[in-house]
């Protein structure tokens, strides 16, 4: 098993479009850093003009923490994209290259076949997170500095302090692998139905802009839907950013507002993910395989 | 007639005697605060304000005469009331350019005080109208409600501890009014709707802002570098 998730790896990692989402994140965060480095201030007054009314902020409010999670909110909404770009392409790009029965004639069953390629989509999508957390939240830190993390929330802002900032991106991006994991079940799931790789690429980013739109649309008809979307759930990483208060006012240090759900988000994904795999492996095994 | 004028002289008179005793005792107060060239102090600040989120703070709090104040988080953000250079009675006190009038007596947690109302001479100054209550025994603000131009109402309540023989207060409790905050959910980038509705009710008492500051650890007249306050 494990050669097998070595070999579908080096597959991976041989083909030059593995880099575009590596070079894409990269570019983008290196750019928002240096917009938020030369003009931060600008970006910073424009969001506190609200909370200026009433308060006076005083300290480092352009720190590597914040800079991290307005990255996180622009880009954890756009990296399923870029996990589709691989993960809906592992089993129809072998069936469009005609190497999907010879790898069937190797002596693994199909089942073992499929599991080290989604595992190998996994490897390949925590490693696209290992790379935005090491840009997005240590380089930010280096360039930026430290500081307390200062959230402007719609309707309230969140100040968490210094030392209870780190534990929090650690969640945070455990929880986004889990749902850029999902992400990947779901293009390796529409990946067995295809015999080449455009068409489950562009199902996975139709069927996550689709869903997105639902989830965000506020509109009473759709609210009973979104519990059951997967891509309402992919955005709970930002429930560790919150703090509770207690009956004083005062925010909790070490906590979290809603921490039920997380765990029920983390379960629904989870849930996707056994049915999507699961779902393409029974599929692929009844499968007549002819390219 | 003659004696309508006596007694109008008289009133007159009273009233000004009675206004001068006012500003005596500002003056005593002032003079009290003025014994206090700097001071640094380490502090706990409580922010409770509705739609601010923050924990306990430690802080570093700094005053340097005539009206330098700054309240530093070591490292970390600090949020303050707007007009909040004033969460200390002498910026309040800072000129001897005011009328003080009484406005009688009140209670002030169990202390009798001298209700004073002072007002600025000078009419670009950013304070409207100070009311102060006095402790006379101990020559103590106990309470103090300033309305400025700018920044609406505010009002400061304190009480003391070892370092009341120099007018420094061991807790503030700065209260004021506090302005709708609500930001587009597009700026924010906040696309789910977690958010519960206040009720009309929770919306009326969350006008109200409330921070509070515990001082510890004062240092009196040991000089404070200039370049604390530089922000």
């Amino acid at each position: 098993m494990l050669t097998l998730i070595q070999i579908e790896l080096y597959k991976i990692f041989r083909r030059p479009r593995t880099y575009i989402a590596f070079g894409a994140i990269a570019s983008l965060i290196l750019i928002i850093q240096f917009g938020l480095k030369v003009d931060g201030k600008s970006y910073t007054d424009f969001l506190m003009k609200d909370i200026g009314g009433s308060m006076v902020i005083d300290g480092n409010i352009i720190n590597g923490y914040l800079i991290c999670y307005i990255m996180l909110q622009l880009l954890l909404v756009h990296v399923p994209l870029l996990v589709a770009l691989i993960a809906a392409d592992m089993i129809s790009g072998e069936a469009n290259m005609g190497t999907l029965r010879l790898l069937l004639s190797k002596p693994y069953s199909r089942t073992e076949l499929l599991l080290a390629k989604f595992l190998a989509a996994t490897v390949y999508t925590i490693m696209l997170l290992i790379w935005l957390a090491i840009l997005a939240l240590f380089l930010s830190m280096w360039i930026f500095g430290l500081g307390d993390l200062f959230l402007m929330k719609s309707s309230y802002v969140v100040l968490i302090n210094q030392n209870d900032v780190f534990w929090r991106y650690a969640g945070a991006f455990v929880f986004a692998a889990l749902a850029m994991v999902t992400v990947a079940s779901l293009g390796f799931f529409l990946s067995i139905f295809a015999e080449n790789s455009i068409g489950p690429i562009v199902a996975t980013m139709s069927v996550i802009v689709f869903f997105t739109i639902l989830s965000t649309l506020n509109i009473p008809i759709f609210n009973a839907l979104k519990p059951y979307l997967f891509t309402t759930h992919l955005i709970s990483w930002k429930e560790f950013f919150d703090l509770k208060v207690n009956d004083a006012n005062e925010a909790i240090i070490g906590s979290i507002q809603n921490p039920q759900r997380i765990i029920t988000s983390a379960l629904v994904l989870l849930l996707h993910i056994v049915g999507f795999v699961g779902g393409a492996i029974f599929i692929f095994n009844k499968k007549d395989v002819l390219s | 007639m003659h004696k309508l004028f006596f007694l109008v002289v008289a009133f007159q008179f009273s009233v000004f005697a009675h206004a001068q005793d006012m500003t005596g005792l500002v003056m005593k107060v002032k003079a009290k605060l003025d014994q206090v060239n700097d001071y640094e102090a380490d502090g706990n600040m409580k922010t409770d304000v509705s739609f601010i989120k923050a924990p306990i703070g430690k802080v570093k709090i700094y005053f340097k005469k005539p009206n330098k104040f700054r309240l530093k988080k070591e490292g970390g953000i600090s949020l303050l009331p707007r007009g909040g250079v004033s969460v200390n009675m002498s910026s309040i006190i800072a000129t001897n350019d005011f009328v003080a009038l009484s406005a009688g007596d009140q209670v002030v947690n169990g202390t009798v005080c001298k209700v004073v109302k002072l007002l600025p001479m000078n009419e670009s100054s950013e304070i409207v109208l100070t009311t102060l209550y006095i402790d006379e025994a101990n020559l103590l603000v106990r309470k103090a409600i300033t309305t400025t131009k700018e920044n609406g109402t505010y009002e400061m309540e304190m009480s003391y501890g070892s370092f009341a023989k120099f007018g420094l207060p061991e807790k503030v409790i700065f209260s004021f009014n506090t302005k709708d905050y609500k930001l587009p959910k597009g700026i924010t980038l906040e696309f789910d709707d977690n958010e519960k509705a206040l009720t009309e009710a929770q919306k009326l008492k969350n006008k109200k802002g409330r921070v509070e500051i515990t001082y510890t650890n004062y240092i009196v007249n040991k000089g404070v570098a200039d370049a604390v306050f530089v922000k």
